[in-house]
């Protein structure tokens, strides 16, 4: 019992870790608080619900969406954040603008699709669960798993080996120095865009398969947890923000399965405040980083 | 030949006017020293010139191109490299992290190891320290970095903004002893310094700017010997 609920922790807060990367990427390398974030895993859930609808295999409407939803990213950060960029506006103005803009298209998605819970074709997913040392797995938390794995390497690998990760750190320390050394800093921050908005859509998706539940605000308690995860894991932290994902999915589960399900977000937001007053050096010490 | 010919720049910060109207030209080889006091425009001419910020009016015309107000990125593909203020190391990068970022835009690999080499024997305290990051460097051995950095670009032309500031006579001599030996290499220099004697001992032809504008340019041995000069800037 308690090994399949650390399972299913661990399986949903992967999907944590995953959203989560990708605000932690955009806040660490981009220097905004870009509340949109929860828009672009909305925008992912519901094209990929789409898709399926159309009679697409969840395995290509995965990536599709997350692609798209890259793309949305990268429209939506240059129409509000390029003017604040450049007039190196503080933390607080984007934090204004892009939750004005994220409550628009919210509100704007619900005008147009309505409130209600849409739930993903029957049998999206083909095949039964899998068991194993009295464990039991469904092809959906395969796919998640496998998904997140995939998505979370890639970013690892593409940050810590590859020239243009090692520029993209660059960028994050320096905007202006990276661009003495020839490096495209506008181009590569659309490209940081593209990625976050890509790992956010995936999470939609992923989110949407897990609970089978899709609706235009599920981004907005989403990117509640996105706080959670990124403040205790260390702003702009990549393995900080995989292990604080875990560590909430399996909170929230055990929260759940144990307590009671209504108690998991006051236990997930405890866990926050916990942090902070026992760990605020954690904390500061990478904000200070940024500014050194 | 000149390579580099600045005509008429101005660059404001909004209203304000910090540059008006310089004109300047560094020669093929030359070391060119610009020197003022605090404030008087020198690095919004050297970050103008890198394209860190757009001119109001002027020509900066560099091998024959106008180049005012291109992108800073693409100004380095034809060049003109920048070793910032303040050195502007990448403090949380490895030192070879730096120096490779320094080559982002030389494709091959082959050649960046071979720039490498070349930086490294010209700086070998940074050989010792390739693993380290580079904010846990002395400010010599960050300026050391920021040049090195700089040289990975292979650049025609080098533009360096206070490479003095903060550090000791003795590492202060080390850097200048340095520049001198890029010259004889064939890279020609634009230098800008407050420390002005240690500046003027070095260039070719100096310029001395006072409130955004070019006050008295010349030889660096006459300029050096100008009572005004003198009296103002090397605690005559």
């Amino acid at each position: 019992m308690l090994a399949q609920q650390l399972l299913n922790g661990l399986l949903l807060g992967a999907t944590y870790a995953l959203f989560a990367l990708g605000f932690t990427l955009m806040f660490g390398v981009l220097r905004v608080v870009n509340l949109t974030y929860g828009f672009y895993f909305t925008a992912g859930a519901f094209i990929a619900l789409w898709l399926t609808q159309f009679g697409l295999s969840l395995w290509l409407a995965l990536p599709a969406a997350a692609i798209a939803s890259g793309g949305i990213a990268v429209a939506v950060d240059w129409l509000l954040l390029t003017r604040l960029r450049r007039a190196k506006a503080d933390e607080l103005t984007s934090l204004m603008v892009t939750l004005g803009a994220v409550l628009a298209l919210y509100a704007a998605m619900t005008a147009w699709l309505g409130p209600d819970i849409r739930r993903l074709p029957p049998g999206v997913i083909a095949g039964g669960a899998l068991e194993a040392f009295g464990l039991r797995v469904s092809t959906a938390q395969l796919l998640i798993l496998l998904a997140c794995v995939l998505l979370a390497g890639g970013l690892l690998w593409l940050m810590r080996a590859t020239r243009l990760g090692l520029a993209i750190r660059a960028m994050a320390e320096r905007p202006d120095t990276a661009a003495l050394m020839g490096i495209a800093t506008g181009q590569l921050a659309a490209l940081v865009s593209f990625i976050s908005g890509a790992l956010a859509g995936a999470g939609g998706v992923l989110i949407g398969l897990n609970f089978n539940a899709i609706h235009p605000y599920m981004g907005e308690s989403m990117m509640l947890r996105g706080f959670v995860v990124i403040v205790v894991g260390g702003l702009g932290d990549i393995f900080g923000a995989l292990a604080a994902g875990l560590l909430l999915g399996v909170v929230e589960v055990l929260t759940a399965g144990y307590l009671a399900s209504g108690l998991k977000e006051a236990v997930a937001f405890a866990l926050l405040v916990a942090v902070l007053w026992t760990r605020p050096s954690g904390l500061f010490g990478v904000a200070q980083g940024r500014k050194a | 030949m000149s390579t580099l010919a600045v005509c008429g720049l101005t660059v404001a910060y909004g209203r304000t006017e910090a540059v008006r109207g310089v004109d300047f030209s560094i020669a093929d080889g030359q070391i060119v020293c610009l020197i003022g006091a605090n404030g008087a425009g020198k690095t919004t001419v050297l970050r103008t010139l890198s394209g860190q910020l757009r001119p109001r009016a002027g020509r900066i015309v560099l091998d024959g191109a106008d180049i005012a107000g291109l992108a800073a990125h693409r100004i380095v593909a034809r060049g003109m490299v920048q070793v910032p203020e303040g050195r502007q190391v990448f403090a949380a990068l490895t030192v070879a992290d730096n120096l490779e970022l320094g080559a982002w835009l030389c494709r091959d690999s082959a050649e960046r190891a071979r720039r490498r080499e070349a930086a490294l024997a010209r700086f070998p305290r940074l050989r010792e320290r390739l693993r380290q990051p580079a904010g846990s460097l002395s400010g010599g051995e960050q300026q050391m970095l920021a040049i090195g950095r700089a040289l990975m670009a292979a650049p025609r032309l080098l533009l360096l903004d206070e490479p003095s500031m903060g550090l000791a006579p003795l590492v202060v001599e080390e850097i200048f002893a340095i520049l001198a030996s890029l010259r004889r290499d064939g890279i020609t220099i634009l230098l800008i310094e407050q420390n002005a004697s240690a500046a003027l001992e070095i260039a070719d032809t100096a310029y001395v700017i006072e409130t955004g504008r070019i006050a008295l340019s010349g030889p660096a041995t006459e300029v050096a010997r100008n009572p005004a000069v003198v009296a103002a800037y090397l605690g005559g």
